[in-house]
């Protein structure tokens, strides 16, 4: 049975072959030139041809050297870090910036410590009311304040 | 010679002596600090959330906050080292292993009077090293064409590869990875839009500040909260913060030593304050006479690395101003800074701008007088503030990211980018793989690309010419022997020993 005793030094391979293979996949689509003219695609794929060779110098070291295993991920941080971001970035053009951010908030809370319902409340009004005043009102940021349909 | 020097000097204090720049200059310092005795965000996240705002300030204000805001934190992270045994700060890890034991001694006050002179000292003297070294290197460096500094830029990258922690082969990867990630965008020469798949937000490439966020911000974040919240905070008396004629014999050495250890080391690309600290530690542990002491509360073992760490933050402005060449991923940072307010950092700095030169120069030593005086007594707001637990503090940060990348284009996709970099940095980050010369790399990328490119347009195609010309050539055997160095296995085994330390 074939076992992998360097795991962190495995993945770090896998990783760096598909980026190196990716991104030299992509390359080829563009004119190399010549060395004396190059194209858009020459400096790319050099890089990601190295890229790929020391992907696999990194794997096959993986095999015959020894290393810890890799922590296993929580995935509950990184769900709820993740989808808070990405709730506010696209519910601020819509909602505006007191929701958004409300909501950003909110999602974040999940992603693991404890939290006691007051804190959340105070710490939302905090923050949105020192976003409201320092980056629309200080910086002039151009952001909606209120839903769309409100307005 | 002489003389210009001093009216340089002049100029820039008259410039960092405006109010509005001495205001930006406090800012800039009290939020260095702030984020110094915090542990969990750094100097690369704060700068990266604080450059979007840095578009509506004047170039020098917002250069002059952000130094600020990266040696403020080598003061701020010593504090939270010798009171609360927490490194606010990478770069003073080290400082807690004497720190702490001499605030557990009743010698807090002597500790934490040590780092900020220490830290001061070296301020004012890398900064007129600074001062003294910028302008006469920038002039040779506008002697450089394309193949010149085509080989610097190797020899940068392969340089901080070397420094870099943990495994060669997987900085080198690192860096690759970032050259490519810093080809996305319109190619300048062709005009061909790369990497892009029809997105048209990444015609302009991958924002700088939306990859360092995600890389450093995000995945900070997330890796924080996956670790236990055990932060316990013990307020103690601080005691005479006066040092006795003893302490400070001991000391002023040891200070020197790091000053001189830590200049040397900020220059270098991929140095910087984290590197200098422990290697001014163990520099110290060596040659001191008290050397038996180190680890049980030896005062030589706080002064040294915070002379080098603060040392190093202000050196390593020296490859930024005259090369254009970042050394470490703050300088990558406010090199987009400059590039924000339209200034190509490179050598034509000092001599077409030598108001923000010189004014940012002189504001360096003005914040270092800032922190000095500012520093000690309100060391009990910084302690109190580490009482702030980590869940209040996340969602702020939180805030900070999302609406600073929002604002960049002022288009939800930037901080799609930045979240699928935070969980990019996240794998990296299980995996032992350092982001830093990834960022380096990116930065490096298009400018690495557009030298080759020329020189070889002028060589007609003979990549000879990167070892005819005698600097370029220097630059490629330097850059050679330091990776056959590395790969000597005598000394890749001493290295592997010096970066376990700091585990």
């Amino acid at each position: 049975m074939f076992r992998i005793h360097n795991p962190k030094e495995f993945g770090s391979g896998l990783i760096f072959i598909f980026f190196g293979i990716f991104f030299a996949l992509i390359s080829l689509n563009y004119r190399l030139g010549t060395a004396a003219r190059m194209g858009p695609g020459y400096f790319p794929l050099m890089l990601s041809i190295f890229l790929s060779l020391m992907g696999g110098i990194i794997l096959l070291r993986s095999l015959i050297t020894k290393g810890e295993g890799i922590m296993r991920i929580k995935f509950q941080p990184l769900i709820f870090i993740t989808l808070s971001l990405l709730l506010f970035a696209y519910l601020l053009p819509l909602l505006g910036l007191v929701l958004a951010l409300g909501i950003m908030i909110i999602t974040s809370v999940f992603a693991g410590l404890k939290f006691h319902f007051k804190e959340v409340l105070f710490l939302c009004v905090l923050l949105i009311i020192f976003a409201v005043f320092v980056f629309v009102k200080g910086l002039g940021l151009p952001f909606l304040l209120w839903p769309k349909f409100l307005n | 010679m002489e003389l210009a020097f001093f009216q340089n000097l002049t100029l820039g204090f008259n410039v960092a002596f405006q109010w509005i720049n001495l205001l930006y200059c406090l800012i800039g310092v009290l939020l260095g600090t702030l984020i110094g005795v915090l542990p969990g965000i750094g100097p690369v996240a704060t700068i990266a959330m604080l450059l979007p705002i840095t578009f509506n300030l004047s170039p020098l204000c917002a250069l002059i906050m952000l130094a600020g805001i990266y040696y403020g934190a080598q003061y701020g992270g010593s504090t939270t080292s010798i009171l609360v045994n927490i490194p606010g700060e990478a770069a003073s890890v080290v400082t807690c292993l004497d720190g702490y034991q001499m605030a557990r001694k009743g010698k807090a006050g002597p500790a934490l009077a040590t780092a900020a002179i220490g830290s001061f000292f070296a301020g004012c003297v890398s900064t007129i090293i600074v001062a003294m070294f910028a302008p006469p290197l920038a002039n040779i460096a506008l002697k450089f064409g394309p193949a010149e500094y085509f080989s610097l830029m190797f020899f940068g990258l392969v340089a901080a590869i070397v420094l870099a922690h943990g495994s060669l082969l997987k900085a080198i990867a690192m860096v690759l990875l970032g050259l490519l990630f810093g080809l996305v965008g319109t190619d300048v020469s062709s005009g061909e839009i790369r990497f892009t798949f029809g997105i048209y937000e990444l015609a302009d490439g991958i924002g700088f500040v939306t990859l360092a966020m995600g890389l450093f911000g995000v995945s900070e974040i997330i890796a924080n909260l996956q670790a236990k919240e055990g932060r316990e905070v013990f307020t103690r008396k601080v005691g005479r913060l006066m040092l006795s004629k003893n302490e400070f014999h001991r000391v002023w050495k040891a200070i020197l030593r790091g000053t001189a250890f830590g200049s040397i080391l900020g220059i270098l690309p991929g140095g910087g304050p984290v590197l200098a600290s422990f290697g001014a530690y163990a520099l110290e542990k060596k040659v001191s006479p008290y050397s038996s002491e180190f680890g049980q509360g030896a005062i030589e073992g706080v002064a040294a690395p915070e002379a080098a760490n603060n040392a190093a933050a202000q050196s390593s402005f020296i490859p930024l101003l005259t090369l254009g060449i970042p050394s470490n991923a703050v300088m990558a940072l406010m090199i987009g800074a400059m590039m924000i307010q339209g200034i190509i950092p490179g050598p034509k700095v000092v001599s077409d701008k030598p108001e923000l030169f010189w004014g940012l120069i002189a504001s360096m030593w003005i914040g270092n007088a800032m922190l000095v005086i500012l520093n000690l007594p309100l060391i009990g707001i910084w302690i109190r503030l580490l009482t702030v637990p980590y869940r209040f503090l996340y969602p702020s940060i939180l805030v900070f990211m999302a609406i600073g990348v929002y604002s960049l284009s002022n288009s939800p996709f930037d901080v799609l980018l930045m979240t699928l970099f935070g969980i990019l940095g996240h794998i990296f980050a299980k995996l032992e793989c350092e982001p830093a010369p990834l960022i380096l790399g990116f930065i490096l990328g298009p400018m690495m690309e557009e030298n080759l490119r020329r020189a070889l347009l002028l060589s007609r195609g003979d990549p000879f010419v990167l070892i005819t010309k005698p600097i370029s050539a220097s630059f490629l055997i330097a850059a050679l022997a330091l990776l056959i160095i590395v790969f000597a296995p005598a000394i890749r085994q001493k290295r592997e020993e010096v970066f376990v330390e700091d585990q």
